[in-house]
């Protein structure tokens, strides 16, 4: 690259008066090269204090949550002698007695650390089940006098059963793919391939399913409200056009939090909602529509509605009516110009609408939480429930990582078919 | 353009089909957001049609009892701290980014707007992860620094927008003319990209004061907001009083977003920019 490009020679009179004066050429150009880096480190200066806040209040949180999914250091950290017994352990069998040993000392030195619950609901998550029976070794340990630890451990059935020792051996590889595999309800066989969890224990594949579906029903139904809408706005007059694009803003501008309130009560077993149903005769009795899948599709799809809509209109509003007027001219049917000139210029607007509300759909948390029922509950729902209720970092983790996953695919994909100029945030 | 020069029956029939969904679609999108107006002043206790009788009483619940009380105070300072912080550096920011200068701008800038991409409760339980170990879980300043990531694109981008349509020369003619960068640029820049900032600012303030997935993992009792406070409202008992905190809520950024979207219309100079 030259360091006298054109753009580089516009800078302030002074500057390149001062560089005019070296007669030397190379040396008027490393002056420049020199004040150029300069303006680039003072750009860059300005935008630091935002750059490096959002890396400490956003960055450094991303990525500390998405680690807990692959990283949990918890068994290794609570079996350091059980860790080291089993390094050679072919994972044949049962490992030697100086691994049961090992694991009852570790039992014990975590009893006086202080760490043999978390030890127990770290090794429960592998193996369900485990918590009770370590607490209970523990016990027994504690209470077991002179009666050597190995005898102990031979005596808890638990210890000697086929699956104990290889979840043990795979719990103290502090670097892991079980949270991630089994938000996927995926897990290791004995064999080292993957397979299927038991239907009893598979519920993430079922959540992502669900998300998904409530996600492409919400889009749909924004796209089957919203395109004749958004074709209206942009086909009348503007005065007309401008009243009609309000009432689309206001509830646009309305927090989610605001509008799910509102269709709290709408949806009430004697809500508006169901005195309307039951006046227009659809249905016979009230409907139960609060906590119901029914009743969180219409509400996301109220809220959802204006990210659909706009990007779809600020395509239409660009398209001349001359083109149609030509399409007719020519013979074109009304349906025929529609479909053959219309339909395609606006197609980059209805991708964009749609792609942005299913991938909003993808992270919703407030609605589901307050509109839907128990078997409604996205993804999101589940990762709040894991860290609030079960205190399972790791799995709140891994289905952050495969949401978060999903997220940037999909934006992606909308980036690169249709560029983030589409994405209009204001 | 609705109808094509001579029209069928049945293109009639079509269009008259097209304004009657268009009229549904409509309903279907005021009527929820106005809902809870009528309702707030309701003088009776439960929210049903027809209403018993016009009265404040939920009103003087939320503006009144300490509970809600404390709830709008920590909103305002959240809010506020927010503002001033998203507003000051997403401004700096703007004003780098939209230098010809910026190195890497294809790098920096979806990072600057990740925060509206990564879905929220990600955000909220990082934070309340990293925050928790750091000693900022349950602080003012925690919820602020959270709420400041969320805000601050919304800055970046409006601010941004406005400076399209600033001359650069002024700057040059600024220091031409002896002026201290500092100088030039609260005495030429500033008042001139004045428009995009208040609207930037406004963003951040509404984008703060709705917000309650992040609040929900990072405050403590002390620290509800008022989006918090409905939260926890909405899922224990339903009262009127939301309805009231939800008529509230819904005038104040109604309000503040027609002005932001009024001043960002002002900032830019290019038509048809910004919906």
């Amino acid at each position: 690259m030259s360091a006298l490009q054109p753009s580089e020679l516009d800078r302030p009179p002074l500057a390149r008066g001062r560089s005019a004066a070296d007669a030397d050429f190379k040396s008027a150009s490393a002056v420049l090269r020199r004040a150029d880096f300069g303006d680039r480190l003072r750009s860059l200066a300005l935008a630091a204090p935002l750059l490096v806040l959002l890396a400490l209040s956003f960055g450094i949180p991303i990525v500390l949550l998405l680690s807990r999914a692959v990283y949990d250091p918890t068994i290794a950290n609570a079996l350091p002698q059980t860790t080291q017994a089993l390094s050679g352990w072919n994972g044949q069998g049962l490992p030697d007695d100086a691994a049961f040993a090992a694991l009852a000392a570790d039992l014990r030195g975590s009893q006086a650390k202080g760490t043999a619950y978390e030890l127990a609901k770290s090794l429960n998550a592998r193996l369900p089940g485990a918590r009770s029976q370590v607490l209970k070794t523990v016990r027994q340990l504690e209470a077991a006098g002179d009666k050597p630890p190995l005898d102990v451990m031979k005596s808890v059935p638990f210890w000697s059963q086929p699956g104990t020792w290889p979840a043990i051996a795979n719990g103290t590889h502090s670097i892991t793919s079980f949270y991630l595999m089994s938000a996927l309800d995926l897990r290791w066989n004995n064999d080292g391939g993957i397979e299927r969890v038991p239907p009893e224990q598979a519920i993430f594949l079922q959540v992502f399913m669900r998300t998904f579906f409530v996600a492409a029903a919400v889009t749909l139904a924004t796209l089957i409200l919203g395109f004749p809408l958004a074709y209206l706005i942009a086909s009348v007059p503007k005065g007309l056009a401008a009243i009609l694009i309000v009432a689309v803003l206001l509830p646009f501008w309305t927090s989610i939090l605001v509008r799910t309130a509102a269709w709290t009560v709408l949806l009430q077993k004697f809500g508006l909602v169901n005195d309307l149903l039951l006046w227009l005769g659809v249905a016979e009795v009230r409907l139960d529509l609060m906590y119901s899948r029914i009743g969180l599709i219409i509400a996301m799809t109220h809220i959802q509605l204006p990210f659909t809509l706009l990007p779809i209109y600020s395509v239409m509003r660009t398209i001349q009516p001359s083109q149609m007027k030509a399409a007719y001219s020519l013979g074109a049917k009304p349906v025929t110009a529609f479909r053959r000139v219309y339909l395609p210029q606006v197609f980059p607007g209805v991708m964009a609408g749609c792609l942005l509300t299913f991938i909003l759909c993808l992270g919703y948390y407030i609605t589901p939480a307050l509109i839907g029922g128990a078997s409604d509950q996205l993804i999101s729902n589940f990762i709040a429930n894991y860290v609030n209720v079960e205190l399972n970092w790791e799995m709140a983790a891994a289905l952050s990582f495969i949401l978060l996953v999903l997220t940037l695919a999909l934006f992606g994909i909308f980036a690169r078919i249709l560029g983030l100029d589409r994405l209009k945030l204001v | 353009m609705l109808l094509s020069p001579y029209p069928t029956l049945g293109e009639r029939i079509r269009i008259a089909l097209l304004w009657l969904w268009c009229g549904l679609v409509i309903l279907f999108l005021i009527v929820p957001i106005l809902i809870p107006v009528p309702l707030s002043f309701n003088s009776g206790t439960f929210f049903i049609f027809p209403l018993e009788g016009v009265s404040t009483r939920w009103y003087e619940v939320v503006l009144g009892t300490q509970r809600w009380q404390a709830a709008i105070g920590n909103s305002l300072i959240v809010a506020f701290g927010t503002t001033l912080i998203a507003t000051a550096l997403g401004t700096l920011t703007a004003i780098a980014l939209s230098d010809d200068k910026f190195p890497g701008r294809r790098i920096v800038m979806p990072l600057l707007l990740s925060p509206l991409i990564v879905p929220v409760v990600i955000t909220a339980v990082g934070s309340y992860l990293f925050y928790a170990r750091v000693g900022l879980a349950s602080t003012y300043a925690g919820i602020i620094l959270a709420h400041t990531a969320l805000a601050s694109p919304f800055v970046v981008v409006t601010v941004g927008a406005s400076l399209t349509g600033f001359d650069r020369n002024l700057m040059r003619a600024a220091a031409i003319s002896g002026a201290k960068p500092v100088t030039s640029f609260f005495r030429v820049m500033l008042p001139l990209i004045l428009p995009g900032v208040l609207s930037g600012a406004a963003f951040a303030f509404v984008t703060s004061f709705d917000e309650v997935v992040v609040v929900q993992f990072l405050a403590s009792a002390n620290q509800r907001t008022m989006p918090l406070e409905m939260f926890i409202g909405l899922r224990e008992k339903l009262s009127p009083a939301i309805t009231a905190a939800a008529t509230l809520m819904m005038g104040l950024s109604i309000v503040l977003l027609v002005v932001a979207n009024l001043l960002a219309r002002r900032s830019q100079r290019r038509p048809n920019a910004g919906a």
